[in-house]
């Protein structure tokens, strides 16, 4: 039965492949050998102890970091050694493991932060007011509300985004990287300083916007129970290289995976 | 009568430092860097106002010329002064934004002369006289404009899209680029916003006092500097504030005969009593260290 799910998957289009991922810093290999394919719709996790290089990964796919060697590829576009603007242009968004909000801004200026590129209108424009700039402007605030709403935050929009409560926080930054209309969502550490109240939560969410905008998500995380809960398919890192990958029941069961992890 | 006197001029000459803290404050909060060649742009711009003038004789068209060509200075500066130095130690930042003052005071007395000019078409005699009670024209067309160019950066910031990139950027670059942020575009246009005020504020002090020399811009920068500090570096709010406070203070301190010699003493001391009180500035945040 799991065995056909995967083939049919097969043929389904890859969104994000890397091929041979290295990078190196001075004499360290903090990524080494690193292959991933993550199809339409599915939903990767990317797990392993304290220091694997899983950030390091994010890192380079968003293009923070240039890899040594190695090709990432974007539905099938390489994207190997783009700026993160042009990253994120292509359709690569992502949250951080400690949250990243715009603190000085309302929770709705935050998503129209990250609507800028996808309605336009031109700095003169704004500076004399013409009718070109109220209309975008009303369109920036209506397709923002819009997508608070679907985040259950509407409520909160004219908050500091500083003053929402934690678990609110890591709702908005989802939100906030869904307003750049991306076709892959990076989540680094979600579930970090969560109670399991709030983890639970979360994992509805995130099976929500994977349903409603028929996302792709690849998820770094620690949470076990999260991984084991959500993610299909995992790959464990473990000093930069990949110690095991496929399918998360079995993954999580492999001897060398629980080594890794509790040590001996 | 003569405290109201002086508290209109306060009011009004802190509007002109006021002016130039805005873009002291948001090239700091934008490009972390404190651009000390700010104050050297209103000379330059003073000297294109000079040039235009004797060309084409109204003092509007002169303003216009002088904001357009500080604009373009500003952005010229930033693009080969200080970009490539982006990530660079701040220190090396600094040294090159006094070295570019240096440079732009010396071109200009290489081009000008040393000895001052005086664009007197600048001026705008008269007052509104109420009995005794007396208010230059020149002073009410500082604080109009004072107000109008405050209202339209808040606007601008608060309610447009490039505006609110620039809070963005300014909070987190690194996030504001992983949202698809032109950061170096929100760069320049801050470097422009802020030389063409700096524009506006030659306008204001050679329609006061119409002497124009390489050295314009050097005084009003350090003050606009002390400003934009005791009012909270890097906040639009606090460089407003504290323009306004330094103006008054000065004028206040210059009406009281026993303290006029000594106004600048008191003008920097308001900024050491500041810092020591709060450090960050009146309306500045703290900046929590990353750990």
């Amino acid at each position: 039965m799991q065995n056909t799910d995967l083939q049919q998957r097969d043929g389904h289009e890859l969104v994000l492949k890397t091929e041979h991922l290295c990078i190196q810093f001075g004499g360290l290999r903090a990524v080494d050998d690193v292959n991933l394919e993550i199809r339409k719709g599915e939903l990767y996790g990317l797990i392993g102890p304290n220091g694997a290089g899983k950030t390091t990964v994010f890192n380079i796919l968003t293009g923070v970091y240039k890899p040594t060697s190695g090709r990432v590829f974007l539905c099938g576009e390489n994207i190997t050694g783009k700026s993160p603007i042009e990253v994120n242009r292509k359709g690569i968004a992502r949250t951080f493991q400690n949250i990243r909000l715009f603190n000085n801004l309302t929770v709705i200026e935050n998503i129209m932060v990250g609507l800028s590129n996808s309605i336009p209108c031109s700095v003169p424009a704004s500076v004399l007011r013409l009718p070109r700039h109220r209309a975008s402007e009303k369109e920036f605030y209506d397709r923002a509300l819009a997508l608070l709403k679907v985040f259950k935050l509407e409520d909160y929009r004219d908050y500091l985004a500083s003053n929402l409560p934690y678990g609110k926080q890591r709702r908005l930054e989802i939100a906030r990287a869904l307003a750049t209309n991306p076709k892959l969502l990076l989540l680094d550490e979600p579930a970090a300083g969560m109670n399991p109240h709030e983890t639970e939560e979360l994992m509805e969410d995130i099976t929500f916007i994977r349903r409603e905008f028929d996302m792709t998500i690849l998820l770094i995380e620690h949470d076990m129970r999260l991984v084991g809960g959500i993610c299909e398919n995992v790959t464990v890192l473990n000093f930069g290289t990949e110690l095991a990958k496929g399918e998360t029941a079995t993954v999580l069961k492999d001897p060398a995976v629980v080594k890794a992890y509790l040590g001996e | 009568m003569e405290f109201l006197t002086a508290l209109i001029n306060g009011l009004s000459s802190g509007g002109t430092y006021a002016i130039i803290a805005l873009g002291y404050t948001m090239v700091y909060g934008i490009a972390r860097m404190l651009n000390f060649a700010h104050g050297d742009i209103i000379m330059v711009g003073g000297y294109a106002m000079y040039v235009t003038l004797l060309l084409a004789g109204h003092p509007l068209i002169a303003l216009a010329a002088a904001i357009l060509f500080c604009t373009l200075l500003g952005v010229t500066v930033e693009k080969l002064a200080y970009k490539p130095l982006r990530g660079a130690s701040p220190l090396a930042v600094l040294i090159t934004a006094i070295g570019v003052s240096f440079l732009l005071q010396s071109l200009a007395q290489i081009v000008f002369g040393s000895s001052p000019k005086m664009p007197v078409k600048l001026q705008i005699p008269g007052a509104v006289s109420l009995g005794t009670f007396k208010i230059d024209y020149s002073t009410l067309i500082t604080l109009a404009v004072t107000v109008v160019i405050m209202t339209a950066l808040t606007l601008f910031i608060k309610y447009s899209k490039t505006g609110r990139a620039m809070v963005a950027v300014s909070e987190d670059r690194d996030a504001a680029l992983l949202m698809g942020i032109n950061t170096n575009a929100i760069i320049t246009i801050t470097f422009a916003v802020g030389s063409a005020l700096a524009a506006v504020a030659g306008y204001l002090m050679l329609m006061k006092a119409p002497s124009l020399s390489n050295t314009l811009g050097a005084m009003p920068g350090i003050k606009a500097f002390t400003a934009a500090v005791i009012g909270g570096i890097g906040s639009i709010p606090g460089a407003m504030v504290g323009g306004i406070l330094l103006g008054v203070v000065e004028a206040l301190s210059f009406s009281v005969p026993a303290l006029a010699p000594f106004t600048e003493a008191v003008e920097f001391s308001i900024l050491i009593i500041v810092l020591l009180v709060k450090p960050s500035g009146i309306l500045g945040k703290a900046r929590r260290e990353k750990v």
